[in-house]
């Protein structure tokens, strides 16, 4: 009995160290910006209004928090980062099912080279291929002297510095986080089940979505989730790729703590892009679970 | 229309199937009667899935011709076959539960929702899974979902259903009592089951007729006794069941006997030539004669049947299996051969012991001559 007790004890550790994890790395940070988000910003080491005033009296403001909701840039900025990010994850779902489903159909000696050729990109640092896309897109670059060679257009057309442009580098870096969730679900289905759907009456077509595509959700919706949660945020391809006008959250976020050095508010913004994410998630997981039980 | 059965309402002809260098199907044919219980009985890769898996649309054979009821269905895909399947994985669909995956084929379809409803519910009956209809696919017991991928099949009421190892999942009580609803199940409903199986004991209780397949070919097609009693090669006497072979040289071939001279045998062998047994042998002909576990006698004493071929051997192993014994006898020859013996009487006390002395003997009607090389 005494070995049980251990291994109870073991168990209870190994339960403990991801919530730990959490605590430590997660909710910890995020009370600190919770409590900076209700400072108001002053010039001085830290930027903020201590929690605590020298009558030890609590000293909370929800300023910042109006200020996000009065003036129209942040809910326009907001918007459009939930559309581009958005329109990034429907891109990569469409580019990377098929990809997902014909690698996971391959023969199985191609198919390790092929998920390999999936994740290479990764070896390079994703700064330096943002750099690569800017030389792609700009207006010299690659892309614009490969279409005026061929005598298709005459000018440069602006791609760089554009919305398109983000969406573009988005799209580019978040595929493999699209195809892998999807390979992975994709791969362990029975493929019995396609051809007894057919068997019973049902096209290509219809198999694909009575079987396929049910029976892949997981993979959509955590794929779809890998892109959008990040996409969201996104800073580095906006900055670099996007123009004065692509005007991201992310971007925001960065500005509002560097350049402006009003941490309260950068906090605030923080605080209601974790809301803008999580509520819709849970909400959604939610729904998935009450999916699962009425069929 | 006449109402009488078509005895080749299956016909493949010439069919054959290649991968690539590999012959899974070597230009077979086939008829197949409405109605028949029909199994394909073989080692894994004879070939058998692949037969199947062009009946149902969803290989193409690479020559030859497949018909239904009288139309070629060779070239339709499998959502215009008018054939269903039963896989061994039984397939059902994990996101629906057993009504909806009942259903699938009737929505598919575009029947009325309605007699939907009504045709689920009487297949449920005879399924008897009224009770689960709501549960979902990982919640069913092995034979629950079995029936379920039944019900499935069934319910389009096919031309013909196919079945890909049917009860290989089933632990072996379960898979006893499935045959006989299987068989049940058949005959209500009159339509024409093809049944693939390695199971030559599962083969032999459902079937009507079964074929024997290896190498892309059919050995033997006939009725389970026809197969038992009268294998037409070493192959398949070998596997179905289990029997003794002595090679030998004919002697004489008369009208109503052979004798044969086997080496390991002292006295010449007879071997009664009957409707079955009935083979075109010559004098000096290289034969085999064949004879099952259970045709041969063990005693202690010489037979007194002049007739029977009797051999003395010596026991050499014995296995007790509740219902009967296995005994396995060395000649003299130092052969050995394999006898079996129903438990008749109650005793504890065994009627022969190992190192035993003792006589292995046939009648001559026992016995059977296989003239096949294989």
């Amino acid at each position: 009995m005494a070995a049980t007790g251990e291994s109870m004890t073991w168990r209870r550790v190994a339960v403990a160290l991801p919530y730990l994890w959490l605590l430590v790395f997660f909710l910890l940070p995020f009370a600190i910006i919770l409590k900076i988000s209700l400072a108001d910003p002053i010039i001085a080491q830290p930027p903020f209004t201590p929690i605590f005033n020298e009558q030890g009296g609590l000293s909370v403001t929800l300023d910042n928090f109006l200020f996000l909701l009065t003036d129209k840039l942040y809910a326009i900025t907001y918007l459009k980062s939930v559309l581009m990010a958005l329109a990034a994850t429907v891109l990569c779902l469409l580019l990377g099912f098929p990809m997902a489903y014909g690698i996971a159909r391959s023969a199985p000696s191609v198919r390790s080279l092929l998920l390999l050729l999936i994740v290479l990109p990764f070896w390079i640092s994703f700064l330096l291929r943002v750099y690569a896309w800017m030389g792609l897109l700009n207006n010299y670059g690659v892309i614009n002297n490969t279409l005026m060679w061929i005598g298709i257009i005459d000018q440069p057309i602006q791609i760089m510095y554009t919305d398109f442009a983000v969406f573009i580098g988005l799209t580019y870096s978040y595929l493999p986080f699209m195809i892998l969730p999807l390979y992975a679900t994709l791969e362990r289905m029975d493929l019995d089940l396609i051809e007894a759907a057919q068997d019973l009456g049902a096209s290509r077509t219809q198999s694909f979505w009575d079987v396929t595509w049910p029976l892949a959700r997981p993979g959509v919706i955590a794929g779809c989730l890998l892109v959008f949660i990040p996409a969201m945020g996104e800073y580095v391809i906006p900055y670099l790729l996007g123009g004065p006008e692509s005007l991201l959250i992310g971007r925001v976020l960065f500005d509002e703590f560097f350049v402006n050095r009003d941490w309260p508010l950068a906090s605030s913004v923080a605080i209601v892009l974790l809301l803008l994410l999580v509520v819709p998630i849970v909400f959604m997981q939610r729904n998935e679970a009450k999916l699962e039980e009425a069929e | 229309m006449t109402e009488e059965k078509q005895k080749d309402f299956i016909r493949i002809r010439n069919v054959s199937k290649h991968f690539g260098d590999f012959v899974a199907v070597d230009d077979v044919d086939l008829t197949i009667g409405q109605g028949e219980l029909f199994s394909i009985l073989g080692g894994s890769g004879c070939g058998k899935s692949t037969l199947l898996r062009m009946m149902a649309g969803f290989e193409t054979p690479t020559g030859g011709t497949i018909e239904i009821d009288g139309v070629n269905v060779t070239a339709l895909p499998p959502y215009e076959r008018p054939v269903n399947m039963m896989f061994q994985s039984y397939a059902i669909f994990p996101h629906m539960n057993v009504e909806k995956n009942i259903a699938y084929g009737l929505r598919k379809d575009g029947l009325a929702e309605g007699e939907i409803a009504q045709r689920v519910d009487d297949m449920l009956g005879l399924v008897q899974l009224g009770d689960f209809r709501k549960r979902k696919p990982d919640q069913l017991s092995g034979g629950q979902r079995q029936r379920v991928a039944l019900a499935r099949a069934l319910i389009k009421e096919p031309k013909v259903l196919l079945l890909d190892e049917p009860l290989a999942a089933l632990d072996k009580k379960l898979r006893e009592r499935t045959q006989f609803e299987l068989m049940n199940i058949q005959d209500k409903l009159g339509i024409t089951f093809v049944v693939v199986t390695h199971d030559q004991e599962e083969a032999m209780t459902l079937s009507t007729r079964i074929a024997v397949m290896e190498k892309g070919r059919f050995l033997q097609i006939g009725e389970p006794k026809e197969i038992y009693e009268y294998p037409r090669s070493r192959f398949v006497a070998d596997f179905i069941g289990t029997i003794n072979t002595f090679e030998g040289n004919v002697a004489e071939s008369g009208a109503d006997t052979i004798t044969v001279n086997c080496p390991d045998v002292p006295a010449p062998v007879h071997v009664l030539r009957d409707a079955e047994v009935n083979v075109d042998v010559d004098a000096g002909q290289s034969v085999c004669i064949a004879v099952r576990p259970e045709k041969i006698f063990i005693s202690l004493e010489q037979p007194e049947d002049d007739e029977a071929v009797r051999i003395r051997g010596v026991v050499d192993d014995l296995g007790y299996f509740g219902n009967r014994s296995l005994y396995r006898i060395r000649l003299e020859t130092g052969r050995m051969i394999q006898v079996s013996r129903q438990n008749q009487r109650r005793s504890a006390k065994r009627f022969v012991e190992w190192d035993d002395e003792v006589w292995v003997s046939w009648r001559p009607r026992s016995a059977i001559i296989i003239t096949s090389e294989d």
